[in-house]
């Protein structure tokens, strides 16, 4: 008799078993060694002295007492907070126009609203400067305010957080059933109260999923409030100054727990109203196809036209300060703000963000692809696979600069044997890759669960080991998402600042936090050029891998188009 | 000679039990169904054997091999699935070649082995079409012929015809059968299509609740059910609340209805079972049982015409008679028609409530 009547028996397992089994504990060891520990290292770095010794929660209590840096965390809550309500509202209605009404020219606005995401954020902030800073064309604009502080702060948070919004946005407006409005019509219900009774509790869960993604974004940025923060401290900028200008490691680790909490908060609300959209849309409902209304398609035209601009003013008044000879006062064009070296930096940083976006891109995309799969398709081990689940989910509660101080706490340890790792190339990819790991890994798992389950089961049935299959069928008809995942990847490696402001060494500076630094120096010209550089990269990797999709895909993926050949 | 076995096989899912000690003999070449209700356990007793699930008790054996703890890849089987798990960026030959490369197979061989098996679920003409390009239908056959390939000692049918069209499935029912016969090979099938399993099956398995409720041919499970669920769920059947009285004669309301009372006693409360088809209009043996009523509701379904029929001093609810077409022409069936119901002795049964 089986004591344990509820367990199942122990069942023998085969070559693939054993091979999941260990690959799914190399899993668990990796996320220890560079999620779990470090971020544990900060922990209790914010409980002990500079000496090294336990004090509890001395430390907090000294930063409650700090009314500066108090202070602070109103600014970060006000600054995240303000821009979440802009940002969401004007998300909201550009997603609507291009979802639900016939406004001409959607696929160029779309393409517009997607710039934001090719460049680092502190590329606004830099344009901003030349729009509204103290030499700034529509200086007057501001009617005698000053663009450094909040003001600045939340028009260039807005400006790169937008199309961030706008995707999520679009993807909930589309799952709309157009039953419901038929329904609506054949009962007389005007258009307004359509909008509030069917439109607006559809889009519900997007909406409050966009507005925590997009505060933890706002509140945890480093790059924007550095460069056009001027006296407005944030907590972000605090925890550098303390750390940076002050070697006080213990202030800013409790810093960064004060960082933490809230986005850890927004994570968990933005999981659950995740969780609840799904169930909108059942497999019967018939998708929304707007109608022509002449007059809301122009009224939208009008609005998606003045973002839109302002969108390509942004850029363009970038990439137009990074060509000028010397603001405001010699208008004519140069290159020689591309030249580097007199700044002390060279092309260096430039090559070292493209190598770390390479990285990031091909290790990333294998180990995340991978690790997904294993938690997807493997039979055993149920516990261990929600274990990594939940540390692959993790890594999206916490902010780049939190996970970059928790790294040097961790790596620099002189007891750690990881430590020749610190200042490396390897330190950066690895934070890189932990830092964007949770957006990749659910996209990878969305694309895995869309594939019959059974067709592990149908390979054991044929004696095929599962690691045929994966070669074979697996991983062919996920190309397309693995595809977007390792642009995904090289694109934030490219931009991402906040990550590795703590982490670069002399050999590894990188093109984002170059930019800082010459923008620190007063060199705005040379910062807009490097941060236009990043840019370059960024549209040149989008459309190879646009040409990528369109012939390489269409030869490996020719199963897929000859649904829409043949029906 | 036995093929597979099962002993005492139960399977927990945390504290629910979707499997209770269940045992089955299964003779070599024997087509055999697992038919139920949905949650009744059937699909997960298939997917124990072929060790897609792990029993929490039990032994399965397999040719007198014990297969109990062997993953699923040391187990000789092929498997069908509902949603047909075909390789979508697989060609219809690379899909049913795919288990035979494994093996070993030379190209020539392969080959032939797969226009064998595409001549033998007729799709010769598709050889290099993708999954997406064919029907419903056309995909199942391409699923079958990828199990048949390896010629595996067991075919598992997970509901295999559920996702398809009425036409389609009866078509397939039958070449599944035909095929089966043919290749010799022991198949089991898990479906809750009673008339599926009635086809097809040399012998079915009725569940619920993890348990099997009764075993037996087609023809016994339907004429000789053990129970009224499932004598309802195979086929139809009408229900009549009765009582045995002192001279053990079955009394509906108060009508006195000849039939077999087997081992009830006295007072019994119970049940009288009758099939819609068992009922006629005319009389036709002298000691047929005769109930007198109005015709309330006729539906026309084609082949037959089902009749509700209220009675007096019988049944409280309508009864159900289906009169075959070429008969109803026959008789003058109208609305509100009085006329009287027979059935024989044999064809009235009576289960407890």
């Amino acid at each position: 008799m089986n004591l344990f009547k509820f367990a199942d028996i122990r069942r023998g397992k085969d070559s693939s078993d054993r091979v999941g089994q260990f690959m799914l504990g190399s899993y668990i060891i990796l996320f220890l060694l560079f999620l779990v520990l470090p971020l544990g290292a900060l922990i209790s770095k914010s409980l002990e002295n500079k000496d090294g010794e336990f004090i509890g929660f001395a430390n907090y209590s000294l930063y409650l007492q700090e009314p500066a840096l108090f202070q602070s965390l109103y600014n970060s809550l006000f600054v995240a907070i303000i821009s979440t309500i802009i940002v969401v509202v004007l998300a909201f209605l550009f997603a609507y126009a291009i979802t639900r009404t016939c406004m001409p020219f959607k696929g160029f606005f779309k393409l517009v609203a997607l710039i934001p995401l090719l460049s680092p954020s502190i590329l606004a902030a830099i344009a901003l400067v030349y729009w509204f800073g103290n030499q700034g064309v529509l200086k007057e604009m501001l009617l005698g305010k000053s663009i450094y502080g909040p003001i600045g702060i939340i028009m260039a948070s807005v400006y790169w957080t937008f199309p961030h919004a706008l995707i999520i946005l679009t993807t909930s407006l589309s799952l709309s059933d157009s039953r419901l409005y038929e329904a609506a019509e054949v009962l007389k219900t005007s258009k307004l109260r359509a909008f509030f009774t069917i439109t607006i509790p559809g889009a519900r869960y997007g909406i409050i999923s966009t507005a925590f993604v997009i505060f933890t974004q706002v509140f945890t940025d480093f790059g924007v409030p550095k460069v056009i923060g001027g006296n407005y401290n944030v907590l972000a900028t605090d925890i550098y100054k303390e750390v940076v200008g002050m070697q006080n490691f213990q202030m800013g680790a409790v810093i960064s727990m004060v960082l933490l909490v809230p986005a850890m908060i927004a994570f968990f609300i933005d999981r659950y109203s995740r969780k609840k959209q799904i169930s909108l849309l059942t497999s019967r409902s018939v998708v929304f196809k707007p109608k022509k209304h002449f007059k809301v398609d122009m009224i939208m035209l009008s609005f998606c036209s003045v973002l839109a601009l302002i969108i390509i003013l942004m850029i363009g008044m970038a990439q137009y300060g990074a060509i000028v000879k010397f603001w405001p006062y010699n208008l004519n064009l140069t290159l020689k703000n591309y030249n580097f070296e007199v700044a002390g930096l060279g092309w260096d940083s430039f090559y070292n963000s493209v190598q770390l976006a390479f990285y990031t891109a091909i290790f990333g995309t294998i180990i995340i692809f991978v690790g997904s799969y294993l938690i997807e398709k493997l039979r055993i081990n149920e516990g261990t696979r929600n274990i990594v689940q939940f540390f692959a989910l993790m890594p999206m509660a916490v902010p780049g600069l939190v996970l970059g101080l928790a790294y040097i706490f961790f790596f620099n340890a002189k007891d750690n044997p990881l430590n020749f790792i610190y200042a490396t190339m390897i330190i950066l990819v690895v934070n890189t890759i932990v830092h964007f790991y949770t957006v990749s890994h659910l996209t990878t798992i969305t694309a895995l669960k869309q594939m019959d389950k059974e067709f592990e089961s149908v390979s054991l049935s044929l004696k095929i080991p599962i690691y045929k299959m994966f070669w074979r069928v697996t991983l062919p008809v996920c190309l397309p998402p693995i595809f977007d995942v390792s642009i995904y990847l090289f694109v934030n490696a490219m931009t991402t600042v906040s990550g590795v402001i703590f982490l670069y060494s002399y050999d590894t500076t990188l093109a984002s936090v170059s930019a800082i630094h010459l923008d620190e120096q007063g060199e705005v010209a040379k910062a807009a050029a490097m941060a236009m550089l990043i840019v370059y990269v960024s549209v040149a990797v989008r459309l190879t891998h646009t040409i990528i999709t369109k012939k390489v895909l269409r030869k490996t993926q020719a199963w897929r188009y000859n649904i829409l050949d043949t029906k | 000679m036995v093929y597979l076995e099962v002993k005492n096989l139960s399977k927990f899912f945390g504290t629910f039990q979707a499997i209770k000690d269940i045992d089955i003999e299964i003779n070599e070449g024997e087509f055999v169904c697992f038919l139920g209700p949905s949650g009744c356990g059937k699909t997960t007793l298939l997917r124990c054997i072929a060790g897609l699930e792990t029993q929490s008790s039990g032994s399965i054996i397999q040719k007198q091999k014990d297969i109990s703890i062997e993953p699923p890849s040391n187990r000789d089987f092929g498997i069908v699935f509902q949603s047909y798990a075909l390789f979508p960026n697989l060609s219809v030959f690379s899909n049913i070649s795919y288990g035979l490369i494994n093996n070993k197979w030379k190209k020539d061989d392969i080959k032939k082995r797969v226009n064998e098996l595409l001549e033998l679920v007729n799709l010769q003409e598709h050889t290099s079409k993708y999954p997406s390009q064919l029907s419903g239908g056309e995909q199942q056959r391409v699923a079958l012929a990828r199990a048949l390939a390896i010629s595996p000692g067991l075919l598992l049918l997970d509901e295999p015809l559920s996702a398809l069209d009425a036409k389609v499935r009866v078509f397939l029912r039958k070449q599944i059968r035909d095929l089966q016969r043919k290749l010799g090979v022991t198949t089991i099938m898990v479906t809750h299509d009673q008339e599926e399993a009635q086809t097809m099956a040399d012998r079915i398995f009725v569940m619920k609740d993890g348990e099997i409720i009764q075993s037996g041919t087609p023809n016994e499970i339907y004429n000789k059910a053990n129970s009224p669920f499932i004598a309802s769920f195979i086929g139809s059947m009408n229900f009549i609340p009765a009582s045995i009285d002192d001279s053990k004669k079955v009394r509906c309301n108060n009508i006195e209805i000849n039939c077999d009372v087997g081992s009830y006693s006295a007072n019994d409360n119970v049940q009288l079972a009758i099939r819609p088809e068992e009922i006629q209009f005319q009389q036709e043996n002298q000691d047929d049982n005769v109930v007198p009523g109005v015709i309330k509701e006729i539906e026309f379904l084609g082949s037959f015409q089902r009749v509700y029929f209220e009675t007096k001093n019988f049944s409280d609810e309508l009864i159900i008679v289906d009169v075959p077409s070429s008969n109803a022409k026959k008789i003058k069936m109208d609305i509100n028609n009085e006329m009287s119901l027979y059935f024989s002795k044999e064809d009235a049964r009576i289960y407890s409530i």
